[in-house]
């Protein structure tokens, strides 16, 4: 029998492999955005779980907000990394170095 | 639902707002590039149109309207009005800094005016949800505008950074919220605070919550330990686009913090005081020291940033009506005196150069001692120096540190302030006592040096007569805590 408490720590593995993905994660820039996404499914896993087992349907609805701006904000991030991509000719997160102080 | 009872009123200035932002998206698009100027115009009259309708619809008390996920308080309104005139100021101060940088598109007003809409929607949103779109439309937003100077490395890559980070914040923030509708099974804030005083509400979750949601927020304000954007993003964004930054969005994100933690999580308090008290500290120390080093002024400005972030952050764990009101205070008023910064920044920036070096201060006086004594006032304000309000807003939220009883929290934060002095004071040092290296004339167009000198002598003004607005802070504070 699957529990609350089983939705809830797959969303916090999930969570935790993205948030570990941005952090980790030297090489791509497209992995970290793969890793924002996963961060946003993991979250809506917590909602939907919550939702299934307070018999509330706000959290179903609040996913749909969540994937709606999710899919805005990959399409921003794309448009980011595409323009970074014309300026520096790589996407390699090592050599976004010109800030430093 | 009934529709009947939908009552529009209250939310007729983002009503306005937002059709009139889509009438600008539209006609912009049939208008040359010479003719920019209407969009400016029309971007300003907006913004001159909702100030006017939110002074209109004000009433004195808390309306809740749209299924409750919306409220208008003297509050959100008193925050808002703020932030009209604020963008409406970027506005006015980047016209000529963006059309030397080919950055006086429609684009640029569009996205700074979605960015006041999400923000507008942030400060009176009385639900998850709406406070999370309102969120993200100011982020997605800002993303947008700091990538617009499309052919710059700093600014693309500023972009990427604060697009991460951003991202990373609002997920961390989502996560916190699920943990909280987890635990008390509404996403109603009002709804929240009843059911965590109920008692009806997992603690253990909650708890759990409570320490995502903290750390979204801290991310979004830029207190350390989540700060590292703030620098990067300073500095590699046109001067424009950082103040579009830097100003409103602190507003907002002071009224959301106020609204998650104080109407929501009232339960919590003792819970969220020590997170907000480690991360005020190490603000302070961290944004102030770490400032002495810079030699970008820009950088040098974020770092001030951080620092004051954590002087807000000491107002809202006061925990009681005095220190949200000091803090409403300071974050106004910070709000002023960065306008005047970067706005001085911006108006000894011309095409091809960009005044962001301390050293391209040098000597700023005998090039024109007005715009030095201007930026003299800031700088004062910004280091805490009486008769200017920098000095009030610092001293209200120390007050109101000492009168719960936390002494020692008071006293270093009057020890950081005093540090923060020292990178304050060494800009007026070049301005009036360096060589002068760049003798280029400085040209300013006549209504930007009009509302500049305004609005840095309006920290003067304040700080002497600080009383009038100190009321209106605390009686805007006393009707959003009756709510609850």
């Amino acid at each position: 029998m699957l529990t609350l408490t089983h939705f809830l720590v797959l969303a916090a593995i999930l969570f935790a492999i993205s948030v570990l993905g941005i952090f980790l994660n030297r090489k791509n820039v497209i992995v970290l955005l793969m890793a924002i996404e996963l961060m946003l499914l993991a979250v809506n896993f917590n909602f939907i779980a919550f939702s299934h087992y307070l018999s509330d349907t706000a959290g179903q609805i609040f996913v749909f907000f969540i994937l709606t701006v999710a899919a805005a904000e990959s399409a921003i991030g794309l448009a980011i990394l595409v323009v970074l991509f014309r300026n520096l000719q790589t996407i390699n997160v090592e050599d976004l170095g010109s800030l430093k102080g | 639902m009934n529709w009947a009872d939908l009552n529009l009123v209250p939310v007729m200035p983002e009503i306005f707002l937002i059709s009139a932002l889509s009438v600008i998206l539209l006609l912009d698009l049939f208008i040359s590039d010479a003719k920019r100027g209407i969009t400016y115009g029309l971007s300003l009259l907006t913004l001159a149109g909702t100030a006017a309708l939110q002074v209109y619809t004000f009433e004195p008390y808390a309306q809740y309207t749209l299924s409750n996920m919306f409220v208008a308080d003297p509050l959100a309104s008193l925050v808002k009005l703020a932030m009209y005139g604020a963008t409406a100021m970027i506005l006015v101060y980047s016209r000529q800094y963006a059309a030397d940088r080919d950055m006086f598109k429609g684009e640029f007003f569009t996205l700074a005016l979605f960015a006041l809409f999400g923000m507008n929607v942030m400060v009176s949103a009385s639900h998850f949800l709406s406070l999370y779109m309102g969120l993200e439309l100011l982020s997605l937003s800002l993303y947008a505008l700091i990538a617009l100077q499309r052919d710059s490395v700093p600014a693309t890559e500023a972009a990427m950074k604060y697009f991460v980070l951003g991202a990373l914040a609002s997920g961390l923030l989502l996560y916190g919220m699920s943990m909280v509708y987890g635990a008390t099974g509404t996403l109603e804030i009002a709804a929240i605070a009843k059911s965590i005083h109920g008692g009806s509400a997992n603690q253990l979750l909650l708890v759990f919550g409570l320490v995502f949601l903290v750390a979204g927020l801290a991310f979004k304000l830029g207190a350390v330990p989540f700060h590292m954007w703030i620098p990067d993003v300073y500095q590699g964004s046109p001067t424009a686009i950082t103040l579009m930054i830097g100003a409103a969005p602190k507003l907002a994100a002071f009224v959301f913090i106020f609204r998650i933690l104080v109407q929501g999580l009232d339960g919590l308090t003792g819970d969220w005081q020590s997170m907000l008290a480690i991360m005020a500290v190490l603000s302070m120390a961290i944004g102030n020291i770490t400032a002495i080093a810079q030699t970008n002024l820009k950088r040098m400005l974020a770092y001030s940033t951080i620092s004051h972030m954590g002087f807000l952050l000491l107002g809202l764990l006061a925990g009681n009506e005095q220190g949200y009101s000091s803090a409403l205070f300071y974050a106004v008023t910070y709000v002023l005196t960065t306008l005047a910064s970067f706005g001085v920044i911006m108006a000894l920036s011309r095409a091809g150069f960009e005044c962001d070096k301390l050293e391209d201060l040098k000597g700023l006086n005998s090039r024109n001692s007005w715009y030095a004594a201007l930026m003299l006032l800031t700088m004062f304000s910004l280091a805490g120096i009486p008769p200017l309000v920098g000095f009030y807003a610092k001293f209200a939220v120390i007050k109101a540190i000492v009168d719960i009883g936390l002494v020692k929290l008071a006293v270093f934060a009057v020890a950081m302030s005093l540090i923060g002095a020292f990178y304050y004071l060494r800009v007026v040092k070049h301005m009036y006592f360096d060589e002068v290296q760049d003798t280029s004339p400085i040209v300013v167009r006549g209504d930007m040096q009009l509302v500049l000198s305004l609005n840095a002598l309006a920290l003067l003004v304040l700080g002497v007569l600080p009383e009038r607005l100190i009321e209106i802070c605390v009686e805007a504070m006393k009707q959003s805590l009756t709510v609850l």
